[in-house]
């Protein structure tokens, strides 16, 4: 009987996987409706759950965006919501949390979750929120050619060696303004504050509440690391972002770099930069106060949500058409494409960066409700030190008081 | 007319002011009064593939709750127009007892965010709204007095800058200004220093800014006046001539009174049209120079995870009032136009 029923079975399996291999996708006929951010990694990813399951389901859409953390709350609301699922990272998986717009995933990662790691598992009070499956992180990219030829031996592993660094080569009369980073005021000149934020051992929040507590020694030591590292770079720092200082980077125009990891591999390709550039460009950890400290850098994941406000049935066929783009063949298809935390991936050039800061034991990005807006304040509050109009204690004060008043109001303080 | 004639007249057009304009300002009022519910916060443990760590986060269903019972959130009268990002009554309070000069105060009201973006955008306002009446005329003058072929081109020309969608205008000029492109660079070889950047100094992006609000909005004025320059009668002209009137004269004592109501029009519309400055200051990235009223709006907005309607409202509701302060006096000489005209 038993015999039976396994080669029934089996000779199903063997009839549905004669066009590709035998994905799991659950129910059929369900739609899938999925929102994510707008790079390679995440388009292999919806890519190959798409290609796994869209036969068996009623409709397959995806949705890939830059805004789509501006939309997705929105999105959620309703109910039925826009869209199954959300690809998200850190911040943005918080953002949904927030409004209760995502499920607990612990009963469909038992039923189809047999391939993903544990350590993958975002968990928050034991509830399963989302489904990790890249990391990201900011790191330091240098120019091994012009350090030589400044007479710096050694890629540097901490900010002073980095500010040293980059002084030898303005000295030598190489280049005037050697270092890039994204200093753009806003959500990147806070983020840039985070890092070395974290570097100098720094806590945003009071334990256990909503307090600010940047306005400490670790936050002028910090804002002290900024200024070390702005005083030699482009004097239009505060108007770049990613796109701007890998520009930069492949135009030859710099030799010392805190930027992203999901940089690495465009900068490192043949496109948009000369040879000479991109063979001597090195990918290493970002910058730590100490040697062998905290790097300077926030590890960040990006992974997949299903929503709240979609019927069980939806829900259970689109977690299983994504679960099953986690295999081997789709990193290995991809494999340069992010730095994957799944099995096959073999690290290349592009994710030495990120690993190594990973290794030296960097913080992730905090995941705390009101991170937000913390964020927010220090974007918008740390130009005016970073101009020279103001004190450290001053800009950090100014971002203590805006949070605060924003906080108030969000009702994380009374 | 009579009054019923009149109000069945009026009926469509004020329903629709109601609808359109009145309401969405009450509720945006209605909004500002109340601030998000206190977030209930639980610390629990968060897993991932960094490992473990106790972390805070919002007690849904408690939060939920409070949310039925009182949709709008929680009652704080005005409380957020006084608070440190509006009116900041508190730390003027402060500054001025703290401050032991007037510059040292000003530098502290100047760093609060409100009266900051205040500031720039009434510069803004007050500088490029006469900059483009006198500038609009003087163009609209000259290409009156062209030879009729290149009348039609010059007309072309000058409207062009009105095409170009302000974010896109702003973003070329954001790239001439490059210390890579063209303007740029000429500026540093004729200032002969290869580290002038138009981008990383305060008073030069504020310069920029202004530059960029006058090239926009002239060909706006320009085209108002010059339609309102073939109204003028030949006439009144040719008796002002004949009274011996130079051209300069006539053109203040003739040419100038005639376009007096399009003039209260074009002022007008500048004032509305520049103190919601914005496109250019997110194009520019001069975020950290400039910020304008309409830019705090947008970014309070923007943090999507909690965004800020209480203080988008409100500073809404104060650039309307600051808004209907600065057309008072254009305002009022036109009722005065008006009620002498009907007597």
């Amino acid at each position: 009987m038993f015999l039976k029923k396994v080669t029934a079975a089996g000779a199903f399996a063997g009839l549905m996987g004669t066009a590709a291999f035998a994905a799991d996708c659950g129910p059929e006929g369900q739609s899938i409706r999925i929102l994510a951010s707008d790079f390679p990694a995440i388009h292999a990813v919806a890519g190959a759950a798409e290609a796994n399951c869209a036969s068996g389901a009623a409709e397959f859409t995806r949705n890939h965006t830059t805004e789509a953390r501006q939309i997705m709350n929105a999105a959620l609301t309703p109910n039925p919501a826009e869209y199954t699922s959300v690809i998200v990272a850190n911040s943005t998986l918080t953002q949904l949390m927030n409004d209760g717009l995502v499920r607990p995933l612990n009963d469909l990662v038992e039923k189809y979750g047999q391939n993903i790691p544990e350590n993958l598992l975002i968990s928050i009070d034991g509830n399963i929120m989302a489904v990790a499956f890249m990391a990201n992180s900011q790191h330091l990219f240098s120019r091994k050619d012009l350090l030589e030829k400044a007479g710096v031996a050694e890629v540097p592993s901490t900010y002073a060696e980095m500010i040293d660094a980059a002084k030898s080569i303005r000295d030598a009369g190489i280049m005037e303004y050697p270092v890039v980073m994204n200093m753009k005021t806003g959500w990147n000149v806070g983020e840039s504050f985070n890092l070395a934020f974290m570097a100098h051992g720094g806590e945003f929040f009071k334990p256990g509440t909503a307090e600010p507590s940047v306005n400490s020694p670790a936050g002028v030591a910090a804002l002290e690391t900024l200024k070390g590292l702005v005083e030699y770079a482009h004097p239009d720092h505060l108007t770049q972002a990613s796109n701007e200082t890998q520009g930069l980077w492949e135009a030859g125009q710099a030799a010392l770099g805190i930027m992203w990891g999901s940089r690495g591999a465009p900068i490192l390709d043949d496109e948009g930069s000369t040879a000479e550039i991109t063979s001597n460009t090195v990918l290493s950890a970002a910058p730590s106060v100490e040697e062998g400290g905290v790097p300077g850098a926030t590890l960040w994941w990006d992974g997949f949500t299903i929503a709240s406000n979609v019927s069980d049935e939806e829900a259970e066929a689109t977690f299983a058409a994504l679960a099953s783009a986690l295999t081997k063949e789709m990193v290995m298809a991809n494999n340069d494409d992010a730095v994957w935390l799944l099995d096959g991936f073999t690290p290349g050039a592009a994710a030495e960066g990120v690993s190594a800061t990973a290794k030296a034991g960097a913080k992730p990005y905090p995941m705390i409700p009101q991170i937000g807006l913390m964020h927010n304040a220090l974007g918008a509050e740390l130009a005016d030190f970073l101009k020279g109009d103001e004190s450290a204690e001053q800009a950090l004060a100014d971002v203590e008081a805006a949070y605060i008043t924003a906080a108030k109001e969000a009702g994380f303080l009374q | 007319m009579k009054h019923r004639t009149f109000f069945w007249f009026i009926l469509p057009t004020l329903s629709a002011m109601i609808l359109f304009i009145a309401l969405p300002i009450v509720s945006v009022f209605v909004q500002s009064l109340f601030v998000a519910h206190e977030q209930v916060l639980v610390v629990s443990e968060s897993c991932g593939p960094f490992g473990c760590t106790p972390t805070t986060s919002v007690d849904l269903e408690a939060t939920e709750k409070l949310r039925e019972e009182a949709p709008l959130g929680r009652f704080n009268g005005l409380g957020t127009y006084f608070n440190r990002s509006h009116l900041a009554i508190a730390e003027i309070g402060e500054a001025w007892a703290n401050s032991d000069s007037l510059g040292t105060f000003w530098t502290q009201i100047y760093n609060l965010p409100f009266y900051n973006a205040l500031i720039f955008t009434l510069t803004y306002t007050f500088v490029v709204t006469p900059a483009v009446l006198v500038l609009g005329l003087a163009i609209a003058v000259g290409v009156n007095n062209l030879p009729r072929a290149l009348k039609g081109p010059s007309i072309f020309v000058s409207l062009l800058p009105f095409l170009v969608t302000p974010l896109v205008g702003s973003l070329i000029l954001f790239w001439m200004v490059d210390g890579d492109g063209v303007i740029g660079a000429t500026i540093q070889k004729i200032f002969n220093d290869p580290s002038l950047s138009l981008k990383a100094s305060t008073a030069l992006t504020w310069i920029m800014l202004i530059v960029y609000g006058i090239w926009h909005t002239l060909p706006f004025s320009f085209i108002t006046f010059y339609a309102g320059l073939q109204t003028v009668p030949d006439d009144t002209l040719e008796a002002a001539q004949i009274d011996g009137a130079s051209k300069w004269q006539t053109m203040i004592h003739v040419v100038v009174p005639h376009l007096m109501p399009l003039v209260s029009f074009v002022t007008l519309m500048l004032i509305m049209d520049n103190l919601r400055v914005f496109e250019p200051i997110v194009s520019f990235s001069a975020e950290a120079h400039a910020r304008s009223l309409s830019w705090v709006i947008f970014n309070d907005l923007r943090e999507s995870g909690n965004p800020l309607y209480a203080s988008a409202g409100a500073t809404s509701l104060l650039t309307i009032i600051i808004v209907i302060f600065l057309m008072m006096p254009v305002l009022v000489r036109t009722w005065r136009d008006f009620t002498r005209k009907s007597h």
